[in-house]
Protein backbone atom coordinates (compact mmCIF):
# COMPACT_ATOMS: atom_id res chain seq x y z
CA UNK A 1 0.00 0.00 0.00
CA UNK A 2 1.13 3.59 -1.02
CA UNK A 3 1.07 5.93 2.03
CA UNK A 4 -0.30 9.21 0.61
CA UNK A 5 1.33 11.76 -1.15
CA UNK A 6 1.94 14.78 1.21
CA UNK A 7 4.37 16.40 -1.00
CA UNK A 8 3.91 20.33 -0.87
CA UNK A 9 3.21 20.80 -4.31
CA UNK A 10 0.58 18.14 -4.10
CA UNK A 11 -0.73 20.43 -1.27
CA UNK A 12 -0.81 23.34 -3.13
CA UNK A 13 -2.45 21.98 -6.02
CA UNK A 14 -6.17 23.35 -6.54
CA UNK A 15 -8.83 20.96 -6.34
CA UNK A 16 -9.69 19.28 -9.41
CA UNK A 17 -12.92 20.65 -10.86
CA UNK A 18 -16.31 18.72 -9.73
CA UNK A 19 -19.21 18.24 -11.74
CA UNK A 20 -19.79 19.14 -14.89
CA UNK A 21 -18.58 23.33 -14.62
CA UNK A 22 -14.70 22.38 -16.11
CA UNK A 23 -13.22 24.02 -18.28
CA UNK A 24 -14.76 27.45 -17.74
CA UNK A 25 -14.01 27.09 -13.81
CA UNK A 26 -10.81 29.74 -14.28
CA UNK A 27 -13.86 32.09 -15.03
CA UNK A 28 -14.14 34.78 -17.67
CA UNK A 29 -11.93 35.55 -20.17
CA UNK A 30 -9.48 34.05 -18.10
CA UNK A 31 -5.72 35.29 -17.54
CA UNK A 32 -2.94 33.29 -16.87
CA UNK A 33 -2.64 33.73 -12.98
CA UNK A 34 -6.74 32.86 -13.23
CA UNK A 35 -5.88 29.77 -14.47
CA UNK A 36 -3.11 28.42 -12.74
CA UNK A 37 -5.41 29.71 -9.79
CA UNK A 38 -7.98 27.26 -10.99
CA UNK A 39 -6.35 24.43 -12.22
CA UNK A 40 -2.97 24.48 -10.49
CA UNK A 41 0.44 24.23 -12.67
CA UNK A 42 1.38 21.38 -15.48
CA UNK A 43 4.84 19.99 -15.79
CA UNK A 44 4.72 19.86 -19.75
CA UNK A 45 7.77 18.32 -19.66
CA UNK A 46 6.88 15.72 -18.13
CA UNK A 47 4.84 14.80 -20.46
CA UNK A 48 5.58 11.77 -22.81
CA UNK A 49 4.52 9.36 -24.97
CA UNK A 50 2.62 7.09 -22.28
CA UNK A 51 0.08 9.84 -22.17
CA UNK A 52 -1.76 7.99 -25.22
CA UNK A 53 -2.36 5.74 -22.59
CA UNK A 54 -3.54 8.05 -20.43
CA UNK A 55 -5.98 9.62 -22.96
CA UNK A 56 -7.03 5.93 -23.91
CA UNK A 57 -8.20 5.39 -20.19
CA UNK A 58 -10.31 8.37 -20.27
CA UNK A 59 -12.26 7.52 -23.36
CA UNK A 60 -12.31 10.93 -24.31
CA UNK A 61 -13.61 11.33 -28.34
CA UNK A 62 -12.92 14.64 -30.55
CA UNK A 63 -15.56 17.46 -29.75
CA UNK A 64 -15.51 18.64 -33.72
CA UNK A 65 -18.13 16.84 -35.24
CA UNK A 66 -17.07 13.20 -35.73
CA UNK A 67 -16.23 12.00 -32.31
CA UNK A 68 -13.44 9.76 -33.23
CA UNK A 69 -11.73 8.50 -30.62
CA UNK A 70 -8.62 11.15 -29.54
CA UNK A 71 -6.17 8.55 -28.23
CA UNK A 72 -6.15 6.32 -31.48
CA UNK A 73 -5.56 9.74 -33.54
CA UNK A 74 -3.15 10.58 -31.33
CA UNK A 75 -1.26 6.81 -31.28
CA UNK A 76 -1.05 6.71 -35.27
CA UNK A 77 0.44 9.73 -35.67
CA UNK A 78 3.30 8.73 -33.01
CA UNK A 79 3.24 5.21 -35.28
CA UNK A 80 3.68 7.21 -38.38
CA UNK A 81 6.89 9.56 -36.91
CA UNK A 82 8.94 6.25 -36.73
CA UNK A 83 8.44 4.90 -39.77
CA UNK A 84 10.20 5.54 -43.26
CA UNK A 85 14.04 6.17 -44.28
CA UNK A 86 13.81 9.46 -43.29
CA UNK A 87 11.34 10.15 -40.45
CA UNK A 88 9.23 13.27 -40.56
CA UNK A 89 8.17 14.84 -36.97
CA UNK A 90 4.71 15.40 -36.41
CA UNK A 91 2.46 18.76 -36.93
CA UNK A 92 0.20 19.18 -34.44
CA UNK A 93 -2.87 21.47 -35.67
CA UNK A 94 -5.46 22.86 -32.69
CA UNK A 95 -8.41 23.54 -34.64
CA UNK A 96 -10.89 25.79 -34.11
CA UNK A 97 -12.77 26.74 -37.10
CA UNK A 98 -16.56 26.86 -36.53
CA UNK A 99 -17.79 27.36 -39.60
CA UNK A 100 -21.12 25.76 -38.71
CA UNK A 101 -23.75 28.99 -38.45
CA UNK A 102 -25.35 27.19 -35.41
CA UNK A 103 -22.19 26.91 -33.18
CA UNK A 104 -20.09 29.38 -31.44
CA UNK A 105 -18.76 26.66 -28.08
CA UNK A 106 -15.12 27.09 -29.77
CA UNK A 107 -15.09 30.51 -30.35
CA UNK A 108 -16.18 31.15 -26.65
CA UNK A 109 -13.86 28.60 -25.57
CA UNK A 110 -10.74 30.02 -27.11
CA UNK A 111 -12.19 33.63 -25.80
CA UNK A 112 -12.28 32.63 -22.54
CA UNK A 113 -10.20 29.76 -22.18
CA UNK A 114 -7.30 30.16 -24.33
CA UNK A 115 -4.78 29.01 -21.94
CA UNK A 116 -6.80 25.39 -21.34
CA UNK A 117 -6.36 25.22 -25.39
CA UNK A 118 -3.04 26.10 -25.04
CA UNK A 119 -2.21 23.12 -22.37
CA UNK A 120 -3.62 21.27 -24.52
CA UNK A 121 -2.08 21.73 -27.49
CA UNK A 122 1.23 21.77 -25.84
CA UNK A 123 0.32 18.29 -24.26
CA UNK A 124 -0.39 16.98 -27.75
CA UNK A 125 3.05 17.84 -29.19
CA UNK A 126 4.98 16.09 -26.24
CA UNK A 127 2.94 13.22 -26.60
CA UNK A 128 3.49 12.93 -30.21
CA UNK A 129 7.23 14.32 -30.25
CA UNK A 130 5.83 17.40 -32.37
CA UNK A 131 7.68 19.56 -33.97
CA UNK A 132 4.91 22.24 -35.15
CA UNK A 133 2.14 23.35 -33.63
CA UNK A 134 -0.30 25.47 -35.56
CA UNK A 135 -3.42 27.39 -33.75
CA UNK A 136 -6.26 27.72 -36.46
CA UNK A 137 -9.18 29.62 -35.86
CA UNK A 138 -11.51 32.71 -37.29
CA UNK A 139 -9.73 35.88 -37.29
CA UNK A 140 -11.58 37.34 -33.43
CA UNK A 141 -10.49 33.84 -32.07
CA UNK A 142 -6.70 34.37 -33.08
CA UNK A 143 -6.79 37.63 -31.70
CA UNK A 144 -8.12 36.41 -28.31
CA UNK A 145 -5.71 33.77 -27.59
CA UNK A 146 -2.66 35.82 -29.30
CA UNK A 147 -2.03 37.73 -25.92
CA UNK A 148 -2.42 34.20 -24.04
CA UNK A 149 0.28 32.78 -26.46
CA UNK A 150 2.23 35.79 -25.88
CA UNK A 151 2.26 35.13 -22.14
CA UNK A 152 4.20 31.76 -21.99
CA UNK A 153 7.31 31.24 -23.11
CA UNK A 154 6.62 27.46 -24.17
CA UNK A 155 3.73 28.49 -26.53
CA UNK A 156 5.28 31.32 -28.54
CA UNK A 157 6.47 28.49 -31.16
CA UNK A 158 2.33 28.06 -31.95
CA UNK A 159 2.47 29.52 -35.21
CA UNK A 160 -1.53 31.39 -35.74
CA UNK A 161 -3.19 30.62 -39.41
CA UNK A 162 -6.60 32.30 -39.45
CA UNK A 163 -9.27 30.16 -40.88
CA UNK A 164 -12.06 31.39 -43.56
CA UNK A 165 -15.79 31.82 -42.20
CA UNK A 166 -17.16 29.03 -44.69
CA UNK A 167 -19.17 26.15 -43.78
CA UNK A 168 -16.15 23.74 -44.51
CA UNK A 169 -12.81 25.66 -43.66
CA UNK A 170 -12.78 23.01 -40.04
CA UNK A 171 -13.11 20.14 -42.22
CA UNK A 172 -9.25 18.74 -40.68
CA UNK A 173 -8.21 18.16 -44.24
CA UNK A 174 -9.19 21.68 -45.27
CA UNK A 175 -7.52 23.04 -42.09
CA UNK A 176 -4.35 21.44 -43.09
CA UNK A 177 -4.67 22.52 -46.83
CA UNK A 178 -5.76 26.03 -45.95
CA UNK A 179 -2.00 26.25 -43.52
CA UNK A 180 -0.08 24.61 -46.37
CA UNK A 181 -1.78 26.95 -49.50
CA UNK A 182 -4.37 29.23 -47.86
CA UNK A 183 -7.28 27.61 -49.43
CA UNK A 184 -9.28 26.22 -47.11
CA UNK A 185 -10.98 23.36 -49.03
CA UNK A 186 -10.85 19.61 -47.99
CA UNK A 187 -8.67 17.13 -49.61
CA UNK A 188 -8.65 13.17 -51.14
CA UNK A 189 -8.04 11.41 -48.46
CA UNK A 190 -6.51 8.25 -50.37
CA UNK A 191 -3.89 8.68 -47.50
CA UNK A 192 -4.71 9.45 -43.68
CA UNK A 193 -3.26 12.99 -42.54
CA UNK A 194 -2.19 11.16 -39.52
CA UNK A 195 0.20 9.31 -41.95
CA UNK A 196 1.11 11.90 -44.45
CA UNK A 197 -0.11 15.72 -44.01
CA UNK A 198 0.94 18.93 -43.85
CA UNK A 199 3.83 18.72 -46.05
CA UNK A 200 3.95 15.12 -45.81
CA UNK A 201 4.20 15.32 -42.19
CA UNK A 202 2.29 12.94 -39.75
CA UNK A 203 -0.71 15.67 -39.19
CA UNK A 204 -2.56 15.45 -35.77
CA UNK A 205 -5.75 17.77 -35.87
CA UNK A 206 -7.47 18.19 -32.73
CA UNK A 207 -10.99 20.46 -31.81
CA UNK A 208 -9.50 23.28 -30.02
CA UNK A 209 -12.56 21.90 -27.16
CA UNK A 210 -11.02 18.37 -27.28
CA UNK A 211 -7.60 19.97 -26.52
CA UNK A 212 -8.74 21.78 -23.27
CA UNK A 213 -10.29 18.68 -22.22
CA UNK A 214 -6.43 16.88 -23.00
CA UNK A 215 -5.27 19.96 -20.61
CA UNK A 216 -7.39 18.73 -17.63
CA UNK A 217 -6.73 15.50 -18.36
CA UNK A 218 -3.11 15.63 -17.93
CA UNK A 219 -3.66 17.44 -14.62
CA UNK A 220 -6.28 15.22 -13.10
CA UNK A 221 -5.77 11.89 -15.11
CA UNK A 222 -8.36 9.38 -16.51
CA UNK A 223 -10.61 8.58 -13.86
CA UNK A 224 -11.49 12.29 -13.12
CA UNK A 225 -12.22 12.65 -16.51
CA UNK A 226 -14.51 9.74 -15.91
CA UNK A 227 -16.23 11.17 -13.04
CA UNK A 228 -18.66 12.75 -15.19
CA UNK A 229 -20.64 11.76 -17.97
CA UNK A 230 -21.33 7.41 -18.95
CA UNK A 231 -19.15 4.59 -19.05
CA UNK A 232 -20.13 5.52 -23.01
CA UNK A 233 -20.30 8.96 -23.21
CA UNK A 234 -17.33 10.03 -20.32
CA UNK A 235 -16.63 13.57 -19.42
CA UNK A 236 -18.42 16.56 -20.19
CA UNK A 237 -18.97 18.31 -23.97
CA UNK A 238 -19.84 21.82 -24.64
CA UNK A 239 -22.86 22.72 -26.88
CA UNK A 240 -24.61 25.68 -28.48
CA UNK A 241 -28.11 25.75 -27.98
CA UNK A 242 -30.54 28.55 -30.00
CA UNK A 243 -34.04 28.82 -30.92
CA UNK A 244 -36.64 30.62 -28.95
CA UNK A 245 -35.17 33.01 -26.97
CA UNK A 246 -30.93 34.13 -26.75
CA UNK A 247 -28.78 31.68 -27.68
CA UNK A 248 -26.00 30.43 -25.41
CA UNK A 249 -22.86 28.18 -24.32
CA UNK A 250 -23.32 24.92 -21.83
CA UNK A 251 -21.52 22.56 -20.52
CA UNK A 252 -23.60 19.33 -20.14
CA UNK A 253 -22.12 15.74 -19.38
CA UNK A 254 -21.54 13.00 -21.85
CA UNK A 255 -25.03 11.08 -22.40
CA UNK A 256 -26.86 14.02 -20.97
CA UNK A 257 -30.73 13.77 -21.80
CA UNK A 258 -31.90 16.58 -24.31
CA UNK A 259 -35.03 17.66 -22.07
CA UNK A 260 -32.85 18.77 -19.53
CA UNK A 261 -30.18 20.51 -21.77
CA UNK A 262 -33.36 22.33 -23.51
CA UNK A 263 -34.84 23.04 -19.66
CA UNK A 264 -31.32 24.65 -18.11
CA UNK A 265 -31.41 26.68 -21.13
CA UNK A 266 -34.75 28.36 -20.22
CA UNK A 267 -36.83 26.38 -23.28
CA UNK A 268 -40.26 24.36 -23.19
CA UNK A 269 -39.81 21.05 -25.16
CA UNK A 270 -43.67 21.17 -25.09
CA UNK A 271 -43.71 24.49 -27.30
CA UNK A 272 -41.57 22.65 -30.17
CA UNK A 273 -42.17 20.91 -33.27
CA UNK A 274 -38.57 19.31 -33.21
CA UNK A 275 -35.32 20.00 -32.58
CA UNK A 276 -32.22 19.76 -34.74
CA UNK A 277 -29.18 17.84 -32.98
CA UNK A 278 -25.61 17.83 -34.43
CA UNK A 279 -26.23 20.80 -36.47
CA UNK A 280 -26.49 21.39 -40.65
CA UNK A 281 -24.92 17.96 -40.84
CA UNK A 282 -27.14 16.37 -37.94
CA UNK A 283 -30.44 15.43 -37.59
CA UNK A 284 -33.84 16.73 -36.72
CA UNK A 285 -35.82 14.24 -33.80
CA UNK A 286 -38.80 15.21 -31.94
CA UNK A 287 -38.71 16.44 -28.68
CA UNK A 288 -38.62 13.56 -27.06
CA UNK A 289 -36.17 12.00 -23.70
CA UNK A 290 -33.35 11.35 -26.42
CA UNK A 291 -29.55 11.26 -24.69
CA UNK A 292 -26.83 13.11 -26.91
CA UNK A 293 -23.80 10.62 -27.28
CA UNK A 294 -21.54 9.74 -30.02
CA UNK A 295 -22.89 5.95 -29.59
CA UNK A 296 -25.87 4.41 -28.04
CA UNK A 297 -29.71 2.64 -29.49
CA UNK A 298 -31.37 4.35 -32.05
CA UNK A 299 -34.01 6.21 -31.36
CA UNK A 300 -32.87 6.46 -28.00
CA UNK A 301 -29.36 8.44 -29.25
CA UNK A 302 -28.52 11.03 -31.36
CA UNK A 303 -25.08 11.94 -31.75
CA UNK A 304 -23.31 15.56 -30.87
CA UNK A 305 -21.85 16.05 -33.79
CA UNK A 306 -20.36 19.71 -33.01
CA UNK A 307 -22.52 20.04 -30.03
CA UNK A 308 -25.37 22.00 -31.69
CA UNK A 309 -29.21 21.77 -30.45
CA UNK A 310 -31.28 23.83 -32.09
CA UNK A 311 -35.01 24.02 -31.55
CA UNK A 312 -37.63 24.94 -33.62
CA UNK A 313 -40.68 26.20 -32.41
CA UNK A 314 -44.15 24.39 -33.26
CA UNK A 315 -45.45 27.06 -35.27
CA UNK A 316 -42.58 27.19 -37.70
CA UNK A 317 -42.03 24.92 -40.71
CA UNK A 318 -39.28 22.40 -40.30
CA UNK A 319 -39.65 22.14 -44.22
CA UNK A 320 -38.78 25.56 -44.96
CA UNK A 321 -36.02 25.89 -42.40
CA UNK A 322 -34.47 22.65 -43.50
CA UNK A 323 -34.85 24.22 -47.18
CA UNK A 324 -33.33 27.18 -46.28
CA UNK A 325 -30.49 25.15 -44.46
CA UNK A 326 -30.12 22.86 -47.62
CA UNK A 327 -29.39 25.77 -50.07
CA UNK A 328 -27.16 27.47 -47.67
CA UNK A 329 -25.57 23.65 -47.73
CA UNK A 330 -25.64 23.50 -51.00
CA UNK A 331 -23.32 27.64 -51.62
CA UNK A 332 -20.97 26.45 -48.92
CA UNK A 333 -19.93 22.98 -51.32
CA UNK A 334 -15.94 23.67 -51.79
CA UNK A 335 -16.82 22.96 -55.97
CA UNK A 336 -14.44 20.56 -56.27
CA UNK A 337 -16.35 16.99 -56.28
CA UNK A 338 -19.06 17.13 -59.15
CA UNK A 339 -21.42 14.81 -57.09
CA UNK A 340 -21.33 17.49 -54.02
CA UNK A 341 -21.32 20.44 -56.37
CA UNK A 342 -23.80 19.91 -58.84
CA UNK A 343 -26.06 17.32 -56.15
CA UNK A 344 -26.37 19.57 -53.64
CA UNK A 345 -28.29 22.40 -55.51
CA UNK A 346 -29.96 19.93 -57.58
CA UNK A 347 -31.87 18.71 -53.55
CA UNK A 348 -32.27 22.12 -52.32
CA UNK A 349 -33.83 23.02 -55.59
CA UNK A 350 -36.45 19.93 -55.34
CA UNK A 351 -36.67 20.38 -51.25
CA UNK A 352 -37.61 24.31 -52.20
CA UNK A 353 -40.38 22.78 -54.63
CA UNK A 354 -41.88 21.03 -51.75
CA UNK A 355 -41.72 23.61 -49.13
CA UNK A 356 -42.88 26.03 -51.42
CA UNK A 357 -46.42 23.70 -51.44
CA UNK A 358 -45.77 22.18 -55.31
CA UNK A 359 -48.67 19.95 -55.54
CA UNK A 360 -45.99 17.22 -57.01
CA UNK A 361 -46.01 13.63 -55.56
CA UNK A 362 -43.02 12.63 -57.21
CA UNK A 363 -41.20 15.19 -55.36
CA UNK A 364 -40.16 13.63 -52.67
CA UNK A 365 -39.30 10.09 -54.53
CA UNK A 366 -36.88 12.31 -56.68
CA UNK A 367 -35.51 14.17 -53.49
CA UNK A 368 -34.78 10.59 -52.05
CA UNK A 369 -33.22 9.26 -55.63
CA UNK A 370 -30.48 12.32 -55.27
CA UNK A 371 -29.57 11.33 -52.20
CA UNK A 372 -28.75 8.09 -52.21
CA UNK A 373 -26.39 9.48 -55.67
CA UNK A 374 -24.48 11.71 -53.64
CA UNK A 375 -23.47 9.82 -50.33
CA UNK A 376 -20.35 8.17 -50.33
CA UNK A 377 -19.51 9.90 -53.20
CA UNK A 378 -16.73 13.00 -52.32
CA UNK A 379 -13.33 14.10 -50.34
CA UNK A 380 -15.20 15.14 -47.82
CA UNK A 381 -18.35 14.18 -45.21
CA UNK A 382 -20.34 17.10 -46.69
CA UNK A 383 -22.70 15.68 -49.23
CA UNK A 384 -23.17 12.73 -46.33
CA UNK A 385 -23.76 15.04 -43.43
CA UNK A 386 -26.20 17.08 -46.14
CA UNK A 387 -28.33 13.69 -47.05
CA UNK A 388 -28.51 12.56 -43.33
CA UNK A 389 -30.55 16.13 -42.13
CA UNK A 390 -32.86 15.73 -45.28
CA UNK A 391 -33.73 12.21 -44.78
CA UNK A 392 -34.25 13.14 -40.88
CA UNK A 393 -36.11 16.04 -42.01
CA UNK A 394 -38.35 14.13 -44.75
CA UNK A 395 -38.79 11.29 -41.48
CA UNK A 396 -39.64 14.11 -38.93
CA UNK A 397 -41.63 16.18 -40.67
CA UNK A 398 -43.47 13.59 -42.97
CA UNK A 399 -47.41 15.02 -42.31
CA UNK A 400 -45.90 18.34 -42.84
CA UNK A 401 -45.01 16.93 -46.53
CA UNK A 402 -47.80 15.18 -46.81
CA UNK A 403 -50.01 18.76 -45.96
CA UNK A 404 -47.40 20.69 -48.65
CA UNK A 405 -47.69 18.17 -51.40
CA UNK A 406 -51.50 18.96 -51.26
CA UNK A 407 -50.44 22.99 -51.34
CA UNK A 408 -51.64 23.35 -47.81
CA UNK A 409 -48.65 23.73 -44.63
CA UNK A 410 -49.44 22.86 -41.21
CA UNK A 411 -47.77 25.50 -39.47
CA UNK A 412 -47.50 29.59 -40.48
CA UNK A 413 -51.03 29.37 -41.08
CA UNK A 414 -51.81 26.89 -42.89
CA UNK A 415 -50.11 28.33 -46.03
CA UNK A 416 -47.20 27.07 -47.73
CA UNK A 417 -44.19 29.56 -48.17
CA UNK B 1 -11.10 -8.71 -52.33
CA UNK B 2 -7.77 -6.78 -51.74
CA UNK B 3 -8.15 -4.16 -54.85
CA UNK B 4 -10.35 -1.28 -55.05
CA UNK B 5 -10.19 1.25 -57.50
CA UNK B 6 -9.74 4.87 -55.40
CA UNK B 7 -11.35 7.87 -57.08
CA UNK B 8 -9.94 11.50 -56.34
CA UNK B 9 -13.09 13.37 -56.58
CA UNK B 10 -11.18 16.94 -56.61
CA UNK B 11 -9.75 15.68 -59.68
CA UNK B 12 -12.30 13.91 -61.31
CA UNK B 13 -13.93 15.61 -64.16
CA UNK B 14 -16.67 13.29 -65.30
CA UNK B 15 -14.92 12.74 -68.87
CA UNK B 16 -16.60 9.17 -68.43
CA UNK B 17 -13.82 7.40 -69.65
CA UNK B 18 -13.65 5.17 -66.98
CA UNK B 19 -17.20 3.79 -67.03
CA UNK B 20 -16.74 3.02 -70.89
CA UNK B 21 -13.84 0.80 -69.48
CA UNK B 22 -15.02 -0.36 -66.65
CA UNK B 23 -18.85 -0.91 -67.50
CA UNK B 24 -19.51 -3.78 -64.46
CA UNK B 25 -18.03 -1.58 -62.02
CA UNK B 26 -19.18 2.16 -63.04
CA UNK B 27 -22.40 3.82 -63.61
CA UNK B 28 -22.57 7.26 -64.58
CA UNK B 29 -24.32 9.83 -62.55
CA UNK B 30 -26.65 12.49 -63.61
CA UNK B 31 -23.85 14.93 -64.74
CA UNK B 32 -21.16 12.20 -66.10
CA UNK B 33 -19.24 11.59 -62.81
CA UNK B 34 -18.90 7.66 -62.24
CA UNK B 35 -20.87 5.89 -59.53
CA UNK B 36 -19.44 2.57 -58.55
CA UNK B 37 -22.33 0.03 -58.77
CA UNK B 38 -21.03 -1.65 -55.60
CA UNK B 39 -19.79 -0.22 -52.43
CA UNK B 40 -18.50 -1.01 -49.22
CA UNK B 41 -20.45 0.05 -45.96
CA UNK B 42 -21.81 2.88 -48.04
CA UNK B 43 -18.06 4.00 -49.16
CA UNK B 44 -18.67 4.59 -53.09
CA UNK B 45 -14.71 6.25 -53.25
CA UNK B 46 -12.66 3.18 -53.14
CA UNK B 47 -14.41 0.50 -55.41
CA UNK B 48 -13.99 -2.91 -54.72
CA UNK B 49 -12.18 -4.22 -57.90
CA UNK B 50 -12.88 -7.88 -58.47
CA UNK B 51 -9.62 -9.89 -60.18
CA UNK B 52 -11.41 -10.23 -63.70
CA UNK B 53 -11.37 -6.40 -64.21
CA UNK B 54 -8.11 -5.83 -62.30
CA UNK B 55 -6.88 -5.36 -66.13
CA UNK B 56 -9.36 -3.15 -67.81
CA UNK B 57 -9.01 -0.88 -64.12
CA UNK B 58 -5.21 -1.10 -64.46
CA UNK B 59 -6.24 0.58 -68.26
CA UNK B 60 -8.91 3.06 -66.48
CA UNK B 61 -5.99 4.53 -63.74
CA UNK B 62 -3.14 5.15 -66.90
CA UNK B 63 -5.96 6.70 -69.31
CA UNK B 64 -7.99 8.93 -67.20
CA UNK B 65 -7.06 12.18 -68.80
CA UNK B 66 -7.74 13.70 -64.93
CA UNK B 67 -5.07 11.88 -63.30
CA UNK B 68 -8.31 10.81 -60.96
CA UNK B 69 -7.73 7.14 -60.53
CA UNK B 70 -5.40 5.15 -58.21
CA UNK B 71 -5.22 1.80 -57.60
CA UNK B 72 -5.05 0.65 -53.76
CA UNK B 73 -3.99 -2.44 -52.67
CA UNK B 74 -6.19 -3.07 -49.59
CA UNK B 75 -3.96 -3.05 -46.11
CA UNK B 76 -6.20 -2.29 -43.66
CA UNK B 77 -8.05 0.49 -44.77
CA UNK B 78 -9.38 2.54 -42.18
CA UNK B 79 -8.94 6.58 -41.89
CA UNK B 80 -8.87 8.43 -38.61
Amino acid sequence: MTPPNTSLAEALRPQAPVGTYRLFAAGAHAGLQDHLEAFGPLDIEAIGPDFIRVLEASGLTGRGGASFASWRKMAVTAESRSAGILPARPVVIANGAEGEPLSFKDRTLLANAPHLVIDGLLVANRAVAGSQMYLYAASGSLDEAAPAIAERPAARRIRLVQAPEAFIAGEASAAVNAIATGAARPLDKRRRLAESGLKGRPTLVLNVETLAHIGLIARYGADWFRSAGSPADPGTRLVTVSGPGPAQVQEVAGNAALGVILRDAGIDARSLSAVLVGGYHGRWVRPLDYRISPAGPDGQTVRPGAGVIHALPADQCGLAATARILSYLAGESAQQCGPCMFGLPAMAGVLNRIASGEPNPRLTGELNRLGKLVSGRGACHHPDGTVQLVSSALDIFADDVKAHLTGRCLRQGGRAA
Amino acid sequence: MSDSLHIDWTKCDGRGLCTELLPALLARDDWGYPVPRRSRSGNRTDVPVSAGSLEAARDAVQLCPKLALSLVHERNNKRA
